[in-house]
Formats: structure tokens, sequence, C-alpha cells
């Protein structure tokens, strides 16, 4: 009667239960009166499934607000079964939700949605970033012209990019806040620069080329190389409006002019 | 030098918790504690909440920090699981410890890991030999590493294990005194265990090692049936401590003397003059405990 299972190997049984519905419950887990107790066990399996959705719900409340209670609890449960998180540390969890959204067959029909949920969870790395202080807007006024296109810049710690073929940051903005909504235009794609230069995280519609340009100025590319991959991935691209944006938005912390550069 | 960066932390002492009621931070109370100032003995936050680069939770709780006196409460570090400690996260709450200076830090008879997956929830273990040394060894192992001692929480339980040979009381007994750690007498827990596992709460109390507690968790539970549709109570921290939960804090405190109170309500989480006045309910509880303490030292002397 007496069973010799290590603690090792009486965890593995449980946590094997827990996160396969279909497993049996370890034969040691018993009620107050030493007989089985599988309603007892399913409190457990159920407090993870909550406790997981919660967090994801908490990081995720457009997409939430989007599909609607119901479904999102429904998808959030496919996600935790599928990829539980790997750390205690759970303001890291869902890194993966968006590209999960992304296939996730019954929210085919809503094909910004996994756009919307990156925008969140870039929001989420940006809001616990470590703080910087961001360039005064007069900072770059200080490079003589002739250095311009050798600077490099170090971008805020919070920075980030969130690419979208949809008008991703205009629906996230109306699911994440009380705006109005109005009619979107989806033929319009809006890639989304997010970076929280103080303590609010913001969110901003980046101009045509955008993307590519900051892509690049994260990289370490010069100012003027980065200007080109901009030019080059959207004809538009306007380097002026693109840097008085960036700036205006905090994005810089340091400029290096080219005798200070680091080495790459 | 950088005087601004170290000023802070110089300035942070780690203020004891006083013998009074502190309440769970939660994010929705940030400004309206720091705009109300409220009579709240101490506050306490779970550090896992705490561990990201930067961003408003460190701002928020570096300026209520300076406020208040903080308790530190570990809720993912897994020691009772058999795999040995995530040094990752035993660094992380090093860190978190040096930072903030907290009057005291706590965590959890559970375990929450396993083969690398998280499930945030506190899960049971047997309580038998194997089980007590496993404990022990990462509690000595907490404590090296974070160079301070640890308050050890009891857990609320929904099942046993054929395999346990010991009881809870015994089995906390024996970390504690194998280590030095404190322990955390969470009543709300007690009840919850005591329904739960058909043991007699009171009795569970009267046979507490109320020398080791360093601190006493209040907290609401939600009411479920077991197999047999029996009553089974679920630890939900989303409500008001049951009075049943509020009569045991106080034979409790009739055992150990006052002791730094924490008012635990994590989910349906209330604004904040609700959660204050629950926190006020039960520090008129321990200040009564105080009053009967005063007077028996009065007679002694």
């Amino acid at each position: 009667m007496l069973n010799l299972q290590s603690l090792s190997e009486i965890q593995a049984e449980f946590a094997e239960a827990l996160r396969n519905p279909a497993a049996a419950i370890p034969a040691g887990i018993v009620g107050p009166d030493g007989g089985p107790a599988p309603k007892r066990f399913s409190i457990y399996r159920n407090n993870v499934l909550v406790a997981l959705g919660n967090s994801l719900a908490g990081a995720f409340p457009a997409v939430k607000r989007i599909v609607g209670e119901d479904f999102f609890k429904v998808m959030a449960r496919t996600y935790v079964l599928e990829s539980p998180p790997t750390s205690p540390v759970l303001m890291d969890y869902g890194k993966t939700f968006p590209a999960f959204i992304a296939r996730f067959e019954p929210a085919s029909s809503l094909p910004y949605l996994a756009d919307v949920a990156r925008i969140e969870r870039q929001w989420r790395e940006s809001y616990h970033a470590a703080d910087a202080v961001p360039l005064p807007s007069t900072a770059l006024a200080e490079v003589p012209e002739a250095e311009l296109a050798d600077v490099t810049f170090r971008l805020h710690p919070s920075l980030r990019l969130s690419k979208s073929s949809f008008p991703a940051v205009t629906i996230w903005r109306m699911n994440a806040s009380d705006v109005p909504t109005s009619a979107v235009d989806f033929a319009i794609g809006e890639d989304a620069l997010i970076v929280r230069p103080d303590a609010e995280v913001e969110v901003r519609v980046v101009p045509p080329g955008g993307t590519a340009f900051v892509e690049a100025l994260a990289s370490g590319e010069s100012l003027g190389s980065a200007a080109a991959l901009g030019q080059s991935s959207d004809e538009r691209f306007d380097l002026g409006g693109n840097i008085a944006g960036l700036i205006g938005a905090g994005a810089f912390v340091e400029i290096r002019r080219g005798l200070e550069q680091v080495p790459q | 030098m950088s005087q601004q960066s170290t000023m802070p932390l110089q300035s942070t002492k780690p203020d004891a918790i006083p013998a009074r009621v502190g309440v769970g931070l939660k994010p929705e109370h940030y400004d309206a504690i720091l705009t109300e100032r409220p009579d709240v003995g101490w506050f306490e936050v779970h550090a896992e909440n705490y561990m990201g680069a930067g961003g408003p939770p460190h701002r928020y709780l570096t300026a209520i920090r300076e406020q208040y006196p903080l308790s530190l409460h570990g809720v993912g570090l897994s020691i009772g699981a058999a795999r040995p400690l995530d040094r990752d996260h035993l660094k992380r709450l090093k860190a978190l410890n040096e930072r903030y200076q907290p009057g005291l830090f706590s965590e959890h008879l559970a375990w929450s890991t396993h083969d690398s997956v998280f499930f945030s929830d506190l899960l049971p273990l047997p309580y038998d030999e194997e089980s007590v040394r496993r404990v022990a060894d990462h509690v000595d192992e907490v404590q090296d590493t974070v160079g301070r001692r640890m308050l050890l929480e009891n857990p609320s339980t929904y099942v046993a294990f054929a395999e346990s040979t010991i009881g809870e009381i015994e089995f906390l007994t024996e970390v504690a005194t194998r280590t030095g750690c404190g322990l955390l007498l969470d009543v709300n827990n007690v009840h919850v265990s005591c329904t739960n596992q058909r043991w007699n709460a009171i009795d569970y109390l009267d046979r507490f090692p109320m020398q080791h507690v360093g601190e006493i968790h209040m907290a609401g539970y939600a009411p479920s049936k077991d197999d047999h549709g029996d009553p089974l109570l679920i630890d939900a921290h989303d409500r008001p401590a049951d009075p049943v939960v509020v009569e045991l804090y106080d034979h409790a405190l009739s055992r150990c003397g006052p002791i730094p109170t924490l008012v635990e309500w994590d989910n349906d989480v209330p604004d904040w003059p609700t959660l204050f006045a629950e926190a006020r309910r039960v520090e008129s509880v321990l200040t009564r405990a105080r009053r009967d303490e005063d007077a028996e030292l009065a007679v002694a002397v």
C-alpha cells in the first residue's frame, strides 16, 4: 500500500496531470478520507488556467475587448496549455502569444488581431524597460552639418517597433481606451513606434519608411546609411520629418559622433 | 561620481515592520496611497511584480517605500520543489532585497515550477523526511544567497498525499528549527486547510510554534464542495476575511501577542476606501490584543 515514490516522481506526475487534462490524477493524491479526490485535484488544474489566463488578460486588454471575454478565455487557455510560462516573472509571459493568435484558426476572421497583440506585447515591454533620460530637442543642432551623416544613436531602452499591414495602431487605440470609434480604412497599414520617455508609454504611427530607418539606427547604422535604408524601403521617406518625430518622441538617449563612435 | 543615483539607496533604511496591520500593495491604489498617505502600518508587495528593469512599478514602490516600511513576499521561488532552486530568480530576489531593504522577506511552503514550467499556483507537497530535508536545504540556500532571514508561510491545501508521514506543523517546526527561518502564519490558510483536511483549526493554532512567527496573513476564501459534496474552501483572496478567520486570528494573537499582520486582497481588488476599511477592521482586533498584553504586563510588573 505504501508508495515509495520520490518527491521528484510525485511532482513529475502532479505536473503532468496539471498540464494534460487527459492524464490520470496521481494515485497518491487523496482526500481526508484517504480515498481518491479528483474534484479536489481539479482545483489545482483550474487555478493554473485561471491564474495564467488572467495574466494574459491583463497584458492584452485590447485583444480581449475585441474578441470578448469568453472567446479570449478559450484562446488564452489553449495558449497556456501549449506554451506555459518558463519563468515566475509573469510580466515576461506572452511573448509568443501574438504569433499564436496569428495561427489560431478560430480568430482567422480577424486578421489584424495578432498585430494588435504585438502592439500590446511591445507596450508591456516598454512599460517595464530600463529608465533613461531622452535627449533634448536641441541635441542634434549641436552637431556640425558635415558630421551629421556619420553620427550614430543610442535609442531609448523602452523603444519598440511593431509592424502591421493593417491599421493596427488605430484599432489598438480604439480598444485600449475609450476614444470614440470611427470608420477605419483597412487599406492603410500602420507600423507602431512605442516608447516610454518618462512615466507614460506612448504609441505613435510610424511615417513611411520610418520602421526601416529606426531598425537601422537601432542596429548601430549611421544616420546617413539608415536614411538610405529608409529611402529604399519607401520612396515617400522624409528624413527631416522622421528625425523630428523621433526626437519629439524621446527616442534618442545619446548621439555618438564620428570620433567617439564605439567600435562595431 | 553619480551622487544622484546613490542617494536614495543610502537614505533607505531597513525599517522594521511594526506590530500593526499592513496592506498588500496593488497598482490600483498607488495614487490614492501617495495622495492620502493613509495611516497604514506598512505595505507588502509580491516580489515578482517588481522584477522589471525600470518603469512606473519601481517609481511608485520607491515613493511608497520612502513613506512606509515594506515587506517583500515572493510567490514564485518554488521552495518545495524537488528540483534545484532557480539561481536567476534567487539573484533577482537578492537584488530586490538590496534595493528596497524590506523589513520582512517571506516565501511559501509550496512548489510552482517543474521541468522549467511555471504553474503560477502554490502547489502542495507530501510531508516526509525527504521533503523536510529538501525544503530545509532550499531555505538555507535562500537565506545564504539573499543574506537575511526569511519567513516560510503555511500553505492552503485541497488534497493530501498518501505518502505523507508527518504532520504539517511538525514539518514547519522542523524546517524552522533546522534553518533558523521564521514562519509566516496565514490564518486564512489555517482555516482553509483545516476545513479541507478535516483538522481542528483551534488545535492547529494551539500547536503552531508561535515563537517562530514573524508575520500573520489575513484574507478571504471562497466556499465550494469536494468530491462528496462536503465543504471545501478555496484560498481566493477576493473578499474580506471571514468572521471565523477573524476569531481564529484573535485566538492566535492570544498565543503569540501582537504581530505584524497583512490584509491580502489580490483578486476582485476593491477601491482603496474599501480595502482601508478592511485593514482598520483587522487592526481593531490587533489593537485589542495589544491592550490585553499591556494589561498583563502591567499586572506582572
